[in-house]
């Protein structure tokens, strides 16, 4: 068990390409970090350096008390499952597991007693004679996991291992990797570019965007408080809506429609405004609200999408299956639900949960 | 230059797996190139003391040479005939197997293993076939009033070394051919079926012309085939003869420089070579480079 | 096949089957000169129909050779040929498997010289450089030896080739999880990369195995003793004998002896020997 520290870690490939600039974490023991951005955003290289696959650039990294930018991926007492599960094709489920183990000189009775109970834990028990040829995929990374879990490491780290997999097995997947995390405690760093995964697996997100961090926190301050436009649309489902909007005084104006906020107006001038879909809701008659034009509609059998217009911006609202539709309709949503971001760098700059705090601690020049 | 993404980190290692293939590359075939190179610009005194550095009156000399003029156009007649006649062997051969079920794989082996038989081999065969006193072949040709004797005439000891030499090839044309025919998708073939084309259309019209890139690797691969893997085949047979009918460019290097040892002009032979094959190189990594490419 | 038509699936075989003939009858009429005495020579035709001095022929040949050609007992060159043959597959096969590890697992200064410098191999055959090739063998004192047959023939570069292409196949996270789990570059090479060259490896063999048993100008530069005579060079000797008195019986016979080993190997392993030929090409 090990705690990690990453130090403003850079990573600029040969030929001058940066992938990553002034990455810092502190990851804690015992801690399921997931990395989530969209592909090119550097969570990869990240982890790379991390397991010593990647030389690091700039800064260190840090596993417990030791730097370990120098040292080889093998001593760095890691285990790493791959996307496309790197069995060994000639050997069999058991020598697979056996390998790593071998290779460390561990007694042959303490190799045996791992692998049968990373065996028993995966529940792979009866192919461990088979070749990997001979398995299913989700079989496959259950034999990829094991061989991580027999090391015994102090930190587990996985790069994208669930995206080779179909839909339903890798929710099923998904569940054990949580479940056996929690049970063996590991330090865990997760890569993947699939916010609901990352959403259910993590105790801390770090999202990634051109190789640097736009926001590390719980994955409901991170859904709830998004730092930026970028996380706003990336985490969520569907994503946030984001549309151009102009703050006067306590109003704030879309297009021809304007709302009173109420004292929630953060700033004055351009922003974008950001609406979850699920926190828009049909106008009761005669309340004042946004007129809607609706273009078509998703079905998600609990929920239906409704795809539309907000003057010339395109916006989605989630409403329950019974709403009835009409071409034209009339939403309304809670102020302090809001978000506001700048409309020239994309922060946030206050609104929804945490206006409260951000009021209180440093107040946005007016 | 392609390598893994993640490498080992070793400085001594690479040069260490290395060496043992440069050493040998170095030592047996870049150095005495390098010396047959310089001794083309050489003229050496007839009693072996003093090099003169001549430029490239070795190669002047070669252009004014009867016989050496001579064994270049016998090497062209030669290429062209063994190719010719191999690659046409193994296309109607490989047609025919492709066109087969159940006797593909038996009628493969069969054609398959004069690979194995060595060149010089396949000379002694043919040279044995075609003996003007106990061969099968001038006796039968005899009988059609054909007096037929390499010894003695030029035409005769072409055809000879011509055959004995595509007869070795056939295997190797027709093990690429099937491999091409059978990358050719039945789809083709069946919507030119639908489109009223009978089979001999089919072939030339689609068929045929998807084999292209084969057929131009194979042409490269037979030209560089008899131009420097007939060797033995020549050296079993005829010699280069009669009356230097049958002396290719690699036979007349062997025979100038190691049986008359005349080094400059030899050298200077052996460049030209060179050349050739660079050349014969170039156009075959081409054509891999764009069947790798789509 | 889109339709059926008896015709031509009758010129089909026909063909075929005239293609076989015209392949085998070469070596046919060889084996059957191989079985007759010197005698049946004489008439001026050949015979089509075995005699009876098989054993006679192969024994005499296999266990004296031929004293008036000056060429060993062919059990003798067989040997030295089978010898030449495995260690020439061997040789090409460990130095180019090593070569094509280097310039895939590992960058270096001087990588990609290495590769023209192997990939040059390609471009000077034998046969233009005899001379000076002869010069550098005698020099080293490899007339005449085992080392000297086999060494300067092993540099390969389409073996260096096929090997590259094959370890760019093999994906990027094998040899990362394998240094994950500790194995170093050497580990790696021996545990993970050479099991999974194993089909190629057997298929190269054949190929090069046949390479190394078929050579011919190469043993005559460099073996004047008989001791070191390879047999296919061997049969060569046999045939050169002034023509009046070609021993044809003993000729043939030694061609089938000389071509049978490889032919086998060929015949029983008919699928690694596609794949080998094909694959090296490509």
């Amino acid at each position: 068990m090990a705690s990690i520290d990453v130090e403003n870690v850079g990573k600029i490939y040969t030929g001058g390409v940066r992938a990553v600039s002034d990455i810092r974490l502190n990851i804690a023991d015992g801690e399921f970090i997931v990395l989530v951005g969209p592909s090119g955003c550097g969570k990869s290289t990240l982890l790379r350096m991390i397991a010593g696959l990647e030389t690091i650039s700039e800064g260190q990294v840090k596993i417990g008390p030791r730097v370990v930018n120098d040292v080889e991926p093998a001593d760095r007492d890691i285990a790493m499952v791959f996307q496309n599960y790197a069995l060994y094709p000639h050997m069999t489920v058991k020598q697979n597991l056996e390998y790593g183990l071998k290779n460390r000189r561990t007694p042959k009775a303490e190799i045996e007693a791992r692998v049968t109970e990373a065996a028993r834990m995966l529940e792979i028990g009866q192919y461990l004679e088979r070749k990997p040829k001979a398995l299913s995929g989700g079989q496959r990374q259950r034999v990829a996991m094991g061989r991580a879990i027999v090391r015994k490491p102090a930190v587990f780290l996985f790069d994208e291992p669930l995206s080779n997999l179909d839909a339903k097995l890798r929710v099923s997947m998904r569940g054990e990797i949580k479940r056996l995390q929690r049970r063996l405690g590991t330090t865990s760093i997760y890569v993947t570019h699939d916010q609901l995964e990352a959403m259910t697996l993590a105790d801390r997100l770090v999202v990634l965007n051109g190789g640097r961090i736009e926001q590390v926190g719980s994955p409901l301050d991170v859904y709830h408080t998004p730092a930026s436009t970028f996380v706003a649309s990336f985490i969520g489902s569907p994503a946030m809506n984001l549309v151009k909007g102009e703050l006067h005084g306590d109003k704030l104006a879309i297009g021809p429609s304007v709302i009173d906020l109420n004292g929630y107006a953060p700033t004055s001038g351009a922003v974008t405004v950001g609406l979850r879909a699920e926190d828009l809701r049909l106008a009761s008659e005669g309340e004042e609200a946004l007129p809607f034009r609706v273009d078509y509609t998703e079905e998600l059998g609990a929920q239906r999408l409704v795809h539309g217009s907000l003057g010339d911006q395109s916006l989605t609202i989630a409403l329950s299956a019974a709403t009835e539709l009409s071409q034209d309709m009339r939403i309304v949503i809670d102020p302090a639900k809001l978000h506001f971001f700048s409309a020239e760098t994309g922060k946030r700059l206050a609104g929804g949960a945490i206006v409260g705090a951000i009021s209180s601690a440093a107040q946005p020049v007016a | 230059m392609q390598t893994k993404r993640t490498v080992f980190k070793s400085r001594l290692l690479p040069y260490l797996l290395l060496a043992p293939q440069l050493i040998i590359t170095l030592i047996f075939f870049v150095w005495p190139a390098g010396q047959a190179i310089w001794q083309s610009f050489l003229r050496q005194d007839p009693f072996g003391m003093k090099d003169t550095f001549i430029w490239f009156a070795n190669y002047t000399r070669l252009l004014g040479d009867a016989d050496y003029m001579n064994a270049l156009g016998v090497t062209v007649v030669f290429s062209i005939g063994v190719t010719a006649l191999s690659m046409g062997a193994s296309l109607l051969l490989a047609v025919c197997v492709n066109r087969v079920i159940r006797s593909q794989r038996f009628y493969t082996t069969l054609l398959v293993w004069p690979y194995a038989v060595a060149p010089a081999a396949s000379g002694l065969l043919w040279w044995f076939m075609f003996n003007p006193s106990v061969g099968i072949i001038p006796y039968g040709l005899n009988y059609l009033g054909y007096n037929w004797n390499f010894r003695l005439n030029p035409n005769d000891a072409m055809i000879l070394v011509i055959i004995a030499a595509a007869w070795k090839q056939i295997s190797y044309n027709f093990l690429f051919f099937v491999a091409g025919l059978q990358s050719v998708p039945h789809s083709l073939t069946e919507a030119a079926a639908i489109d009223g084309a009978g089979p001999v259309k089919r072939f030339w019209t689609i068929v045929f012309p998807l084999l292209s890139p084969t057929t131009f690797f194979l042409a490269v691969i037979n030209i560089t085939y008899a131009m420097f893997d007939t060797f033995p085949i020549i050296d079993s047979t005829t010699s280069g003869g009669p009356a230097q009918s049958t002396n290719i460019l690699v036979y007349k290097v062997y025979a100038d420089g190691f049986i008359g040892l005349n080094l400059g002009p030899s050298a200077a032979q052996s460049v030209v070579l060179m050349l050739i094959v660079v050349l014969l190189t170039i156009v075959q990594f081409r054509w891999i480079e764009r069947k790798v490419q789509y | 096949m889109v339709e059926n038509r008896p015709f031509l699936n009758f010129l089909t075989h026909l063909v075929l089957i005239l293609g076989v003939a015209t392949v085998v009858f070469p070596v046919y009429l060889a084996f059957i000169a191989s079985t007759r005495g010197p005698a049946d020579f004489m008439t001026g035709v050949v015979p089509l129909t075995p005699g009876d001095q098989t054993w006679a022929n192969y024994g005499a040949l296999l266990g004296a050779g031929s004293t008036e050609a000056g060429a060993p007992p062919f059990l003798l060159m067989l040997g030295n040929s089978l010898i030449m043959a495995l260690l020439v597959a061997f040789g090409k096969i460990a130095i180019s498997i090593l070569s094509a590890f280097a310039v895939v697992y590992f960058r270096f200064p001087g990588r990609v010289i290495a590769f023209w410098i192997i990939f040059m191999t390609l471009m000077l055959p034998i046969e233009v450089r005899i001379l000076p090739t002869y010069k550098v063998i005698a020099d080293l004192g490899m007339l005449n030896s085992f080392s000297g047959l086999v060494i300067p023939v092993i540099a390969s570069a389409t073996a260096t080739f096929l090997f590259r292409q094959f370890f760019l196949t093999i994906p990027e996270e094998t040899m990362e999880a394998a240094r994950v789990d500790g194995a170093g570059p050497l580990k790696f090479f021996w545990d993970i990369l050479l099991p999974l060259s194993r089909t190629n490896i057997a298929a190269l063999f054949i190929i090069m195995f046949i390479f190394g048993w078929n050579q011919y100008l190469w043993p005559m530069l460099i073996t004047t003793e008989p001791h070191y005579y390879t047999v296919v060079m061997g049969i060569k000797r046999l045939a050169a004998v002034l023509d009046g008195d070609t021993q044809w019986n003993l000729v043939m016979a030694g061609v089938i002896l000389a071509a049978l080993p490889p032919v086998l190997v060929i015949i029983f392993m008919q699928r690694l020997f596609v794949k080998g030929l094909v694959e090296t090409e490509k």
